[in-house]
């Protein structure tokens, strides 16, 4: 069932998207996962997993500002590119488009949220 | 008149339209924290091999679409999706052009609709819209395995809908049926008191070759001929994963212009020397919508997908989508009274229908370069010679991919037909290929 498959397929470890580029697609993952990781100053945070269905690299659509992470594959993964256009066409038309990116972004502002009281508490502050 | 707890939705069909109104209408109600009761009455066991189980059709589902849904969390699944399409081949006499992605990514997805052809009794695929009604299934729609046989409305103007046996009441009823068979009365029922859909006949027969013979002649492209024969508007050889689909398009359907086509070299070449040049054992004429519906909602009531409007030969599940999306949208969140449709849902309907205009246009476009050969050599010529160039100079390869995959809407296809530099570089072809078909003078003895 080879030929059945949409998107393109990526290698273990195999760069999707870079840190610092200008982005002009997102992507959902079609299957397999990803990784976002962070550079910097030469050292590498991983940052989460991206698991299938799960869409990424829409920051850079919606802040229109360079990409803030690389996203590899985290073993064989297939990945489904999203046009910009496309999905702000949708998005004027149908704003309801946008509302699993927007659950999804608040799921990680949650998470965020509990790191950083957890390094407040961990520094004593 | 808004949906209140309990309410109760019924979906006169469980194709496409049908099962994604039911589908959004549920998951809406869910994040609204409103409780429906969502029925999709559909007679068509989609397990089933042939007609019975099939709403027959070519199967693509579009590039934008593809994209639309895996971001509405639905990632059509290798089990349904027979072949990723990476690219489009143009066929003129014996001259062929390959269109590929613009992202070398397989971003369409060739699938077929039921059961499979008839007398395929492996299953190894699921169709589409026995998926996309599980979907809603899942979502807490309850499928009814009848045909909706009466309807009307009740003296509080409620409608009802009838399968023979027992007569439902509901809050609101959507016309979901499509053009097969097509059954208007349902609709003048309810209320509706405008045209109908205009239907052509069109044709589609699937022929068995095997996974190997497919990938080796027609890979993962889809095949279209641009050549000139009356009454065929579109005409494609879509790969799936054992059989390849023939389906034609246009006004002038009939068993001559089948026959006509099948015989065209450019289609025999396509195929391995054993076809016959004959029709699979699964073939069908099903009617596809040319005109749409003049009014597609009235008060508790409205009309989505092909019952009402579609694209014209193109990404009509694409339609289904949007309008099943849109009037979802409104009953749950505007509300069912005939003044909420006209407002929220009715503009989206209509752009389709002006779409159309701009489709029309195009169509009646392509058929005349078809007609006029030096301008059918430009147009392919200019196409070829495109795709070494960077994707920013590609202006006919970018019409041509649009145009045949669905892929934007035909307003942008006409509008990108007017750039000057576009029929700058059309002529140019054109010009070229009549003065290097131009006959030489004899040599002076
Ligand atoms: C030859 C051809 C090729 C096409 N190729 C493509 C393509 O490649 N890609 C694409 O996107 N579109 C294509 N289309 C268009 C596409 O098939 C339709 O736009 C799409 O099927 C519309 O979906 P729908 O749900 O509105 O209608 P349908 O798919 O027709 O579904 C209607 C459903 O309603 C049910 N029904 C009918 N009457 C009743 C009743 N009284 N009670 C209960 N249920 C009922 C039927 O059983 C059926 O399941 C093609 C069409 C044709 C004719």
């Amino acid at each position: 069932m080879n030929e059945g498959m949409l998107g393109k397929q990526y290698g273990d470890g195999e760069i999707i998207c870079r840190q610092g580029e200008v982005g002009q697609c997102m992507y959902v993952v079609l299957d397999g996962c990803a990784q976002a990781v962070s550079e910097r100053e030469g050292r590498e945070v991983v940052l989460g997993r991206v698991e299938a269905g799960e869409v990424f690299g829409e920051m850079a659509i919606f802040d229109k500002r360079p990409r803030s992470a690389t996203v590899r594959a985290c073993g064989a993964a297939r990945v489904l590119t999203l046009d910009k256009r496309l999905f702000l066409k949708r998005v004027h038309e149908d704003p309801s488009f946008a509302f699993g990116i927007l659950q999804k972004m608040s799921e990680r502002i949650r998470h965020l949220d509990a790191e950083l009281s957890r390094l407040k508490q961990g520094s004593g502050g | 008149m808004f949906l209140e707890d309990g309410a109760r939705v019924g979906i006169i069909g469980g194709g496409p339209a049908g099962s994604m109104t039911a589908f959004f209408l549920l998951t809406f109600a869910q994040r609204a924290d409103l409780k429906l009761a969502v029925d999709v009455y559909e007679p068509r066991d989609f397990l089933e091999p042939g007609p019975a189980g099939c709403n027959m059709c070519g199967g693509i589902v579009s590039e934008p679409l593809v994209q639309t849904l895996a971001v509405e969390g639905i990632r059509l699944p290798p089990s349904v999706v027979q072949r990723g399409i990476d690219s489009y081949v143009l066929h003129r006499g014996s001259e062929t052009v390959n269109i590929a992605t613009p992202l070398s990514e397989k971003r369409i997805a060739a699938l077929h609709r039921g059961g499979g052809p008839r007398g395929f009794r492996e299953m190894q695929y699921g169709g589409l819209d026995g998926y996309l009604l599980g979907l809603a299934r899942d979502r807490g729609a309850r499928v009814i395995a009848a045909k909706v046989r009466q309807s009307g409305r009740g003296e509080d103007g409620r409608p009802w809908l009838g399968t023979g046996k027992e007569r439902q009441t509901y809050d609101l009823v959507v016309g979901a049926s499509g053009v097969n068979p097509g059954d208007w009365s349902l609709y003048e029922n309810l209320g509706f008191r405008c045209r109908s859909p205009r239907t052509a006949r069109t044709y589609i027969t699937e022929i068995r070759l095997g996974a190997e013979q497919i990938g080796s002649h027609f890979g993962n492209a889809v095949h279209i001929f641009f050549d000139n024969m009356p009454g065929l508007d579109m005409a494609a050889i879509i790969p799936k994963g054992e059989f390849v689909t023939i389906c034609l398009l246009g006004e002038g359907i009939n068993q001559e212009l089948i026959q006509a086509f099948c015989d065209n070299p450019a289609v025999r070449a396509c195929f391995p020397p054993t076809w016959d040049g004959q029709a699979g054992s699964c073939r069908c004429f099903p009617k596809i919508n040319i005109r749409p519906a003049d009014f597609p909602c009235l008060g508790r009531a409205v009309l989505v997908g092909d019952c009402g409007a579609t694209r014209l030969y193109k990404d009509g599940i694409g339609a289904a989508y949007r309008t099943a999306k849109a009037a979802a949208t409104t009953a749950v969140f505007s509300g069912v009274s005939h003044a909420a449709f006209a407002r929220h849902y009715r503009p989206v309907y209509r752009s389709i229908i002006r779409d159309n205009r701009y489709g029309w246009a195009i169509f009646m476009i392509v058929d005349l370069i078809k007609k006029l050969e030096p301008l059918a050599r430009g147009a392919l010529s200019m196409t070829a010679k495109e795709q070494s160039q960077p994707e920013s100079a590609r202006r006919m390869s970018v019409v041509m991919w649009d145009m045949f995959t669905g892929s934007a809407p035909y307003r942008d296809v006409f509008f990108k037909t007017l750039d000057p530099r576009f029929w700058a570089r059309f002529m140019w072809e054109t010009a070229r290929n009549l003065r290097a078909r131009r006959p030489r003078p004899p040599e002076e003895a």
